[in-house]
């Protein structure tokens, strides 16, 4: 079966076809592009939710159009269509869901809506080498921190989320406050490569107690006030960049080891060493080998998708959307934007 | 010629078809759950008209100026049923619409759109019968500060019939429209939009891609950040 999958849900438009490779084509992806607005975003300083719609409305189409022709396939070689409904931006993801669903309904295939959470959380699956169920899955994202024990499709128990920043977003803000463009997230880990070991000291937020929450507002907070303090003293341009690759440094090893002291215990907490992690921040290469060195002391292995299934791509989309519409889940010609749908209350496939 | 019209721009969704010479209207209402109601709207005047969307000659769509997201639900649904079946689209004003909903319904020949844009604006646009009954903009489409609408009509034939949510949000517009009571007309229609749509369809109408709204109001309220204005 070969399912097309369509991602709208914030800054990037993502088209994918997924095959299950039963028929003539090997199992995979099929053809997929991304379309990233982060070049509209950036005189603001972050994603505006309008702009956001009025771009996916440009360029779904467009996308769907070479996708397919890169894939040498017709509307007639698919099986169904699948779209992010949520959670996400909700005019962002309407264009996407408004899309999909009139396109399923004009080709006559069958529409599937899909979490894009869930679309994450099995990018992983998309590479050769594939984890087993159950594992514990970190999601870190610039909207999303949360760890998920998944025992199968569907089958998700949330243990533990932020109760406030998102991971990616005090990256991105803490690169805003070091003057690097949104989202600086990425940058600053770059920037984090020429920094020393030992000169700033960040906390480790809510490691000191028990359970798998995470906070990263206080260390965003430290991080600002750190920046505020050393950009008074009048550095030659040669330190200041120091400074602020130090600084990175200091951030970067704070929220890694936050997230690996968490995943750690999740680890422990379900008996189990296989880590799957993906969204954005699962491309940073800091946090890669440190969660690799944790699950190999524990007889596992950590999983992640190739770099560009991290961030937000129509690939996941695909794939999560032919595994539920293999269920026979899918949608009546109603679509629906769910801006807030927590991740557990999935039916299991 | 055989169309398919659908609008879901304002608080009321609407789609009509005409095919083989039969047509077909549904009307509805419903604030905030189009994303519910537009396709199973669809679904059932294709139905009504025995009709597939591959035998239709286009698709007409409602464009703006409206509600951001209303408008791109509409669109959304016409670019895919558009790219599925291999059909052009043409968009048709919101304002325009309603002023041929006034003909349509009331035989009137000059019209004044109004509607209510929030943020202490309206969407405004003049319009007069041409020979082929149709309503045509004599002014640009505008957003506008309600107290700014008089002087921008100051060259039309005022007080001319009044349609659209923006009188009753503004009473001081009163003087401009000749229907003294609350305007009847307040939403467009799907039905309105294929009667003007259809006439000459193929020198006005694009691909699915390229059928995109037309919001009026182009700027948002975000601010950027300091030296890049």
């Amino acid at each position: 079966m070969r399912i097309l999958g369509i991602e709208t849900s914030c800054d990037e438009t993502g088209i994918a076809i997924y095959d299950d490779g039963q028929g003539d084509l090997p199992e995979g992806i099929v053809a997929h592009r991304l379309y990233s607005q982060i070049a509209v975003h950036a005189d603001y300083g972050g994603v505006v939710p309008e702009l956001a719609s009025r771009d996916h409305v440009r360029k779904t189409i467009p996308l769907i159009k070479e996708v397919l022709a890169e894939a040498n396939l017709t509307p007639a070689d698919l099986d169904g269509v699948a779209y992010t409904a949520g959670p996400g931006l909700v005019g962002a993801l309407l264009v996407g869901c408004s899309i999909g669903r009139s396109l399923a309904y004009g080709w006559d295939l069958p529409a599937v809506p899909v979490h894009h959470m869930e679309g994450h959380l099995l990018a992983p699956m998309l590479e050769d080498n594939v984890p087993d169920f159950p594992f514990v899955a970190l999601l870190v994202s610039g909207g999303h921190t949360m760890l998920v024990r998944v025992d199968g499709i569907g089958k998700y128990e949330l243990l533990g989320e932020s109760v406030d920043d998102a991971a990616g977003e005090a990256f991105d803000k803490t690169a805003k406050l070091l003057g690097l463009d949104y989202p600086g997230g990425p940058v600053l880990a770059k920037m984090a490569e020429s920094g020393r070991k030992g000169r700033y000291k960040f906390p480790r937020p809510m490691t000191d107690r028990p359970g798998l929450d995470f906070s990263f507002s206080g260390l965003k907070t430290s991080a600002a006030n750190t920046i505020r303090k050393e950009e008074n003293a009048d550095l030659n341009p040669e330190s200041k960049a120091q400074m602020q690759a130090d600084i990175a440094y200091a951030f970067q090893e704070a929220v890694v080891d936050t997230l690996a002291i968490k995943c750690k215990r999740a680890l422990k907490q379900c008996e189990l060493n296989r880590l799957v992690i993906a969204g954005g921040v699962s491309a940073n290469t800091a946090l890669r080998a440190k969660l690799a060195e944790i699950t190999k002391k524990l007889g596992g292995e950590v999983f992640y998708p190739r770099p560009e299934f991290c961030t937000d791509n129509g690939a996941m989309i695909a794939y999560a959307g032919l595994q539920r519409l293999k269920a026979g889940v899918y949608a009546d010609l109603t679509f629906k934007a769910t801006p807030r749908w927590p991740l557990d209350t999935l039916p299991p496939v | 010629m055989n169309f398919l019209a659908i609008d879901a721009s304002t608080e009321a969704c609407s789609v009509a078809i005409t095919f083989n010479e039969s047509q077909f209207n549904e009307y509805e209402l419903c604030p905030q759950s189009h994303s519910l109601r537009l396709l199973p709207m669809v679904d059932s005047v294709l139905k009504q008209a025995n009709c597939k969307l591959a035998e239709l000659d286009g698709i007409i769509f409602g464009q703006g100026p409206g509600s951001f997201t209303g408008v791109r639900i509409g669109i959304g649904v016409t670019q895919g049923l558009a790219f599925s079946a291999q059909l052009r689209a043409r968009g048709v004003s919101t304002l325009q619409a309603m002023a041929q909903q006034a003909y349509i319904e009331k035989g009137e020949r000059s019209v004044i759109a109004v509607i209510d844009a929030r943020m202490s604006e309206v969407y405004t646009c003049y319009f007069e019968l041409d020979e082929q009954g149709v309503m045509q903009a004599k002014t640009a489409e505008a957003v506008l500060k309600p107290e700014l609408v008089a002087q921008y009509y100051n060259d039309m034939a005022i007080p001319a019939y009044g349609v659209g949510t923006g009188w009753d949000a503004y009473k001081d517009l009163a003087a401009l429209k000749s229907n003294p009571d609350s305007p009847e007309i307040l939403f467009p229609t799907a039905e309105a939009m294929l009667a003007i749509g259809q006439i000459d369809f193929s020198q006005h109408s694009v691909d699915a891609e390229n059928a995109q709204p037309k919001y009026v109001r182009d700027t948002v309220s975000w601010k950027k950040l300091p030296g890049r204005e």
